[in-house]
C-alpha cells in the first residue's frame, strides 16, 4: 500500500484502524461471513484495478460470454465455446497461482499473496451453503443469462435494462443479508 | 482459424486472457478475483440509516471493497469500449444451429446482438416472462452468489484454480440450477 497516503486517505486510515485488522496480518482469511479487513489501496493501485477491469470487460463482450444465447448454448451442451473459455481460464489461473506460490512472489503493494481458503461451515449438512447457494445462483444465471461480472459489462455495452437486473441482484444480496442468521451454512 | 477483432473471440484466446486476471490482481495488490462481493459492498454503501442494515452489511465497505468496486467500474467501461471501438457482437447468429432451433421452438424470435430483444427490454419487464427472467434471475444471482460465497469468478475460476473442494461443490450447484431452468423452467415459462 501507499506508504504516504494523502489527505482524506490519512484520516480514513487512522480513524478506521481497529483490532479486526490484526487478523489480516496473521494470514487468516476473512470468510464471507466476517468483516473483510484490508489496507486502503493507493490511487495508483486503483488505476491498475480499473485497467484490469477494462481489459476484462472488453474480453467479456467480444468473446460473447455475457450473452444469454451463449449461456443457453452452454447449458444445452451444444457448443464447446463456454466450456473452453472457463476451462482454459482455470488452467491459466491455476498455473499462474502455482508459479506465484513456488517463487514466493510478493504483490507490488506488499500484500501477502494467497487465495482465501473456503470454509465448509458449521451446518449439520456439510457444505450446505455451497450446494444450496450454488444451485440458487445457477437458477438465476440461466434465467438472466448473466452472472455478476457480465451484468456490469452488459450495462456498459448499452443494454440499459440490465440496470433492473443489477437492482434485483442488490435486492437479492440484501435479502440474503437479512436471512443469513436463519440459513444453514 | 483467422478471426477479425469483431468476430467472436475464440475460446482459446478469451479463456487464457480471462485466466490472467487472477495473477494480475494477486500481483498488483494481493487481491482475489471475485466479482459478486461488489454487490455486498454496494448494499453496504447504500445511504440508508445504519439501523436498517443487517449485521452482514455493517462493515467498512470502503476499506474492504474500493479496489473491487474500481475493478467492476473497469468492467463497465470495458463493455462500453468493446462496443464503441469494435462493435456489438452478434452472438445470436453465432450460436450453434441446435441452440437456435431449440430456442426457436420455445418461441424466441430475435436472434441478433447479445440478448434476445423480445425477452430482454424495458417493455418486457411488464410481462410475467420478462419479470421472471430479469428480476427473478437477477434476484437469485445476488442471493445465491452471496449464500454460496462467490459467483463464477470467485468459485469457478479462483476457487477451482486453487483446487478448493467447496468451490467445486458450488460449481456443481451452478450447473444443477442452470440445467433445472434450461430443461424444466424455461419450457414452462416460454412454452
Amino acid at each position: 500500500m501507499n506508504p504516504m497516503p494523502t489527505g482524506d486517505h490519512v484520516m480514513k486510515h487512522q480513524s478506521t484502524r481497529s483490532p479486526a485488522e490484526a487478523g489480516s496480518a496473521t494470514g487468516r482469511a476473512p470468510s464471507a461471513g466476517t468483516t473483510p479487513a484490508e489496507p486502503q489501496s493507493s490511487p495508483l493501485a486503483l488505476l491498475g484495478y480499473l485497467l484490469i477491469g477494462t481489459y476484462l470487460g472488453v474480453i467479456f463482450v467480444q468473446s460473447e460470454v455475457v450473452s444469454w444465447f451463449r449461456i443457453q448454448e452452454m447449458f444445452r451442451f451444444q457448443s464447446f465455446h463456454m466450456y473452453g473459455i472457463i476451462g482454459s481460464a482455470v488452467v491459466v489461473a491455476a498455473l499462474s497461482v502455482q508459479v506465484i506460490k513456488r517463487l514466493g512472489m510478493e504483490s507490488a503493494t506488499g500484500e501477502p499473496l494467497q487465495l482465501n481458503p473456503k470454509e465448509w461451515g458449521d451446518s449439520r449438512v456439510p457444505g450446505a451453503r455451497y450446494w444450496i447457494g450454488g444451485t440458487l445462483f445457477g437458477v438465476g444465471w440461466a434465467l438472466l443469462g448473466a452472472c455478476p461480472g457480465p451484468i456490469f459489462a452488459l450495462l456498459g455495452s448499452g443494454i440499459t435494462v440490465m440496470a433492473a437486473a443489477l437492482l434485483s441482484a442488490l435486492a437479492g444480496t440484501w435479502a440474503y443479508s437479512v436471512l443469513r442468521p436463519h440459513l444453514p451454512h | 482459424m483467422l478471426e477479425s477483432l469483431s468476430g467472436p473471440w475464440p475460446w482459446y484466446v478469451a479463456g487464457p486472457l480471462i485466466g490472467l486476471v487472477v495473477p494480475f490482481l494477486l500481483l498488483l495488490g494481493g487481491k482475489v478475483f471475485g466479482i459478486s462481493s461488489n454487490l455486498r459492498h454496494m448494499c453496504a454503501a447504500a445511504p440508508t440509516p445504519e439501523s436498517w442494515k443487517p449485521a452482514f452489511l455493517n462493515y467498512e465497505w470502503k476499506r474492504a471493497g474500493i479496489w473491487n468496486l474500481t475493478f467492476v467500474l473497469g468492467i463497465f467501461l470495458g463493455g462500453f469500449l468493446a462496443v464503441q471501438l469494435i462493435g456489438m457482437p452478434d452472438a445470436g447468429s453465432h450460436i450453434s444451429e441446435a441452440t437456435r432451433a431449440d430456442l426457436q421452438a420455445l418461441g424466441v424470435q430475435e436472434f441478433s446482438g447479445l440478448l434476445p430483444a423480445d425477452l430482454f427490454s424495458w417493455g418486457s419487464l411488464l410481462s410475467p416472462v420478462g419479470l421472471v427472467l430479469i428480476v427473478g434471475g437477477g434476484f437469485l444471482v445476488g442471493f445465491g452468489a452471496r449464500y454460496a460465497g462467490g459467483c463464477t469468478s470467485g468459485h469457478a475460476i479462483s476457487g477451482i484454480a486453487d483446487l478448493q473442494l467447496p468451490s467445486l461443490v458450488a460449481v456443481i450447484g451452478f450447473f444443477a440450477g442452470g440445467l433445472l431452468v434450461t430443461f424444466g423452467l424455461l419450457p414452462l415459462l416460454l412454452g
